[in-house]
């Protein structure tokens, strides 16, 4: 992805502690155009600008999504647990609503998911891996996505682990559609899936080394030959971001 | 000494005397445990007294129906464990069409992802494009932005596209059956939709048409009277596999109670599409979360209640004649007006026409940038070149792609290019319900349920 | 290989050559390695409207063995290389390989660690195929290109006497990153 040039006295690593209710940024990006160590004289060269995603939101978050909030928060008080235990944050955006949930509670959040009545989240549409290497401590997430045929709506639940313990429980045992995606998901990011029947590589070969989808994988390209010159693959080119 | 000897003199044998592990029948087999193993005195007709006591020596029979085969649909890797016929035990070896498209998308502006995105499910590739974009205007906050106009070529566009894959399904599903005719009638009648896509995006396939904000390039002169023709002969064309295949009693033997596969196993294994409508459910989701306009239209969601091949190869064939139908209602509801968002920052710039050289911007907007307007070059440049941004986030589409329920993942880091996309291809997990479908049955119905999942492994793999 | 190996160039090894490949070029099996978009093109032209039959190449061989021609249609993975070059190794001599689309001759998009970047890296080619897709016309143009390298291909003496010359020019030509100076 984009090459973060380093201006003096700006890292480019934030933390962001899980059980945090900060803005989660996702990066702090300096200069314009991906570009560093011209002479820059239009200024842009020593721009800073810090991405944050959507921050958490606060009750209420409208519409339905307090009715599922609500009733997972009630259906959780059966297993000992509150809301708020299991889940980190909850962001609502763009019309969806996203649960940050604890890795140790995913597994008792998701069959409260998909099997109260007012709930019933019958289909789950696979995990999917992110990388967010800058954030430290929890840069691998797996997000699913869950549907309700039954009441026609969405929602997102994400759960964060680091790279170095890139651990977070398996879902085959109330989704069984997850297996595979699951494997795609380690293939692809290196996630273990703790009580997973069978992780292995999915769709790279076997013995491959590395998780190509991880950020600091490079893209693997060669260099494209043309009469006279050669372009550089896409991953070290100039980047606009 | 570990040979086992033959003994030729039936004499010799029945006045042997017996040996260990022999019950009194003359012409049984005998075998005498040395130090070496065991060795078997055989003559004939003693077969199930000589293996008896190893019975439970037993081999697996493992084929291996590999990537490179004339019926698995594709690049996939059937590993079968057999019984004689039937098979005990199904595996699917996938990966063999890998093409790392997700991580692609991240070094690619938010419009070139649409070229790579369309190349996944290669036969319904507008599909494909219909998901990724409705998540990429999701993140921009533009899906009511996009204008009328966009949203009636977009559905048209999908129409064509699902009658095409469709009849994909069906002639390789016959022709992997062995009904070959179904395949040279299927692909004679997919050309008319071909011909009717090519008029309306410059391409038989893989049309990057479908894009952020609307679509390419909008219908030329003569394109609606070309899709009601078309449209108006179709249903008699199209009368050749069904013709040939639906109550055919031959096909009907080969297709009805295989592939077995009810609402409790489609909704434990997340299938959706055609395999989940043969159980009865009429999930669809134009229906029950319509997108593009799909509101607008009546037509009906096709299911059945077998459960299993014949029956999810009689939705598809209804399904094709309910895409006819809202092609038809879409064409009435053509109103003139743009085709691309009024936003000019995110707008696609240019319009293609057909030049000397073939499709390219056309030469109005050229004479428009280089000599009208400043803006409008600075846009064409920036919008080609850099892209648009798309504020940050996360965001999810659920689209009704032919095989089942397509999903995209979208999550943007306020740049010209995707932070991370990752697509819930229908094919990927409704292949996961190949071992519950095929395990018990034989061999040749393996071939039956898989076509009947119709997998397209470019989007299996991605 | 047969009477050609033995017979001493001239007149006799050029009719054999001549007959020997209106032979082969008359029908060319091709084995059935559709991988991706394009193995559905190549699916269209062996259909009813660009008919491959006139060629004599309607029937796709499942097996290798039985095969003369195999078409690379689509992308070839890190996975499937291995398999590819399996197929190609069981099919008998004479045997022929058509790249086709921008992902077998080359790639195609796709410059990343998952798919093999030409397939020649894995199997020797003899014609390339641009397009992504090429459309069926397109293949058949390809097919009949190789229809005519092969009614010329030259047997025994004469195709020593042809390789050495093609691997001195080989050696001999400027790599196309370094073509300079082409556009004056």
């Amino acid at each position: 992805m984009t090459e973060t040039p380093d201006a003096p006295g700006v890292s480019a690593e934030v933390v962001v502690p899980s059980g945090a209710t900060t803005i989660p940024v996702l990066d702090v990006r300096s200069g314009m155009f991906g570009g560093s160590g011209s002479g820059d004289t239009s200024g842009y060269g020593g721009l800073v600008r810090t991405i944050e995603l959507p921050p958490p939101t606060v009750r209420p978050f409208g519409g339905w999504f307090d009715e599922v909030a609500d009733e997972v928060g009630l259906a959780l008080a059966d297993d000992g647990l509150t809301f708020d235990e299991a889940v980190i944050h909850t962001v609502v955006d763009r019309g969806e609503i996203t649960f940050h949930v604890r890795p140790e509670h995913l597994l008792a959040f998701l069959r409260r998911l998909r099997d109260e009545p007012g709930l019933r989240f019958e289909i789950c549409a696979g995990v999917s891996g992110v990388h967010y290497p800058h954030m430290v401590g929890a840069e691998l997430h797996a997000v699913w996505h869950l549907v309700s045929v039954t009441h026609n709506r969405i929602v997102r639940v994400e759960v964060s682990a680091s790279e170095q313990h890139p651990h977070v429980p398996s879902v085959v045992s109330v989704y069984p559609a997850d297996d595979w995606h699951e494997r795609e998901t380690f293939d692809m990011f290196g996630i273990v899936f703790d009580g997973h029947p069978g992780l292995t590589r999915i769709l790279m070969p076997d013995d491959w080394v590395g998780h190509p989808q991880r950020k600091d994988y490079p893209l693997g390209g060669i260099p494209v030959e043309y009469k006279g010159a050669t372009i550089p693959p896409p991953d070290q080119r100039r980047s606009y971001t | 000494m570990d040979d086992v000897t033959y003994e030729t003199s039936f004499d010799d044998v029945v006045n042997e005397p017996p040996l260990s592990g022999v019950d009194s029948d003359a012409f049984a087999g005998t075998y005498d445990t040395t130090e070496g193993g065991r060795v078997y005195t055989v003559t004939g007709q003693d077969w199930d007294t000589v293996l008896a006591p190893d019975a439970g020596h037993h081999e697996r029979v493992v084929v291996n129906m590999g990537p490179q085969h004339p019926s698995t649909h594709g690049v996939l890797r059937l590993i079968l464990e057999l019984e004689g016929e039937v098979v005990t035990e199904a595996r699917c070896g996938i990966g063999y069409l890998h093409t790392g498209i997700e991580k692609n998308l991240e070094y690619r502006s938010w419009t070139q992802g649409v070229s790579f995105v369309t190349r996944m499910d290669y036969l319904a590739c507008m599909a494909n494009e219909a998901g990724y974009v409705l998540a990429v205007e999701k993140l921009l906050g533009i899906v009511d932005d996009v204008p009328p106009r966009a949203q009636v070529i977009r559905v048209i566009a999908l129409e064509l596209q699902r009658i095409s894959s469709h009849l994909v399904a069906l002639a390789t599903g016959g022709f992997e059956m062995g009904a070959l005719t179904a395949m040279t009638n299927g692909f004679r009648d997919r050309e008319e939709i071909l011909r009717l896509i090519e008029m309306m995006s410059g391409l038989r396939m893989n049309n990057a048409f479908i894009r952020p904000g609307g679509v390419a390039q909008d219908l030329p002169e003569g394109g609606v009277e070309q899709i009601r023709e078309v449209l108006d002969k179709l249903p008699r064309q199209l009368d050749g596999v069904p013709q040939l295949l639906v109550d055919n009693g031959v096909w009907k033997d080969r297709t009805s109670g295989i592939g077995y596969l009810d609402l409790a196993g489609c909704m434990a294994l997340g299938v959706t599409g055609p395999v989940l409508r043969a159980t009865g459910l009429p999930y669809d989701i134009r229906k029950s979360m319509p997108y593009f306009g799909y509101e607008q239209y009546d037509f009906d969601v096709v299911t059945e209640t077998s459960c299993d091949v014949y029956g999810r190869f009689l939705i598809r064939i209804g399904e094709i004649n309910e895409s006819m139908r809202i092609i038809a209602q879409a064409l009435d509801k053509l109103e003139p007006g743009p085709v691309m968002v009024a936003d000019k920052k995110i707008a696609w710039p240019a319009q293609l026409s057909i030049g000397g050289d073939g499709q390219g911007n056309s030469l109005d907007h050229i004479r428009h940038i280089m000599g009208e307007s400043m803006e409008a070059l600075i846009h064409h440049f920036k919008l080609v070149t850099e892209g648009f941004h798309v504020p940050p986030g996360q965001v999810f589409s659920w689209t009704e792609a032919p095989r089942g329920a397509l999903g995209v993942h979208a999550v943007s880091d306020g740049g010209t290019r995707p932070f991370r996309v990752h697509v819930r291809d229908p094919s990927f997990n409704n292949l996961q319900a190949t071992a519950a479908m095929c395990e018990g049955g034989q061999v040749a119905d393996v071939i039956g349920a898989v076509a009947s999942i119709d997998p397209v492994m470019g989007g299996v793999d991605r | 290989m047969g009477i050609q190996e033995s017979l001493p160039s001239g007149v006799l090894l050029t009719s054999v050559e001549w007959a020997a490949g209106q032979g082969r070029a008359a029908s060319l099996w091709p084995a059935t390695f559709g991988l991706a978009c394009c193995s559905i093109e190549m699916m269209s032209t062996g259909g009813p409207r660009w008919d491959l039959a006139r060629f004599g190449m309607e029937v796709f061989r499942g097996s290798p063995r039985h095969a003369d021609l195999m078409i690379v249609a689509g992308r070839v993975s890190q996975k499937m290389a291995p398999v590819l070059r399996q197929i190609y190794d069981q099919m008998p001599e004479p045997k022929w390989v058509i790249a086709m689309g921008v992902c077998a001759s080359s790639g195609g998009m796709f410059n990343n660690y998952a798919i093999v970047q030409g397939v020649d890296h894995v199997v020797p080619v003899d014609i390339y195929l641009p397009g992504c897709p090429p459309r069926p016309e397109m293949l058949l143009d390809a097919i009949l290109k190789l229809h005519e390298k092969i009614k010329v291909t030259k047997l025994g003496a004469n195709r020593q006497a042809e390789i050495t010359e093609l691997e001195e020019i080989a050696l001999a030509a400027t790599p196309t990153s370094a073509m300079k100076g082409l556009l004056r």
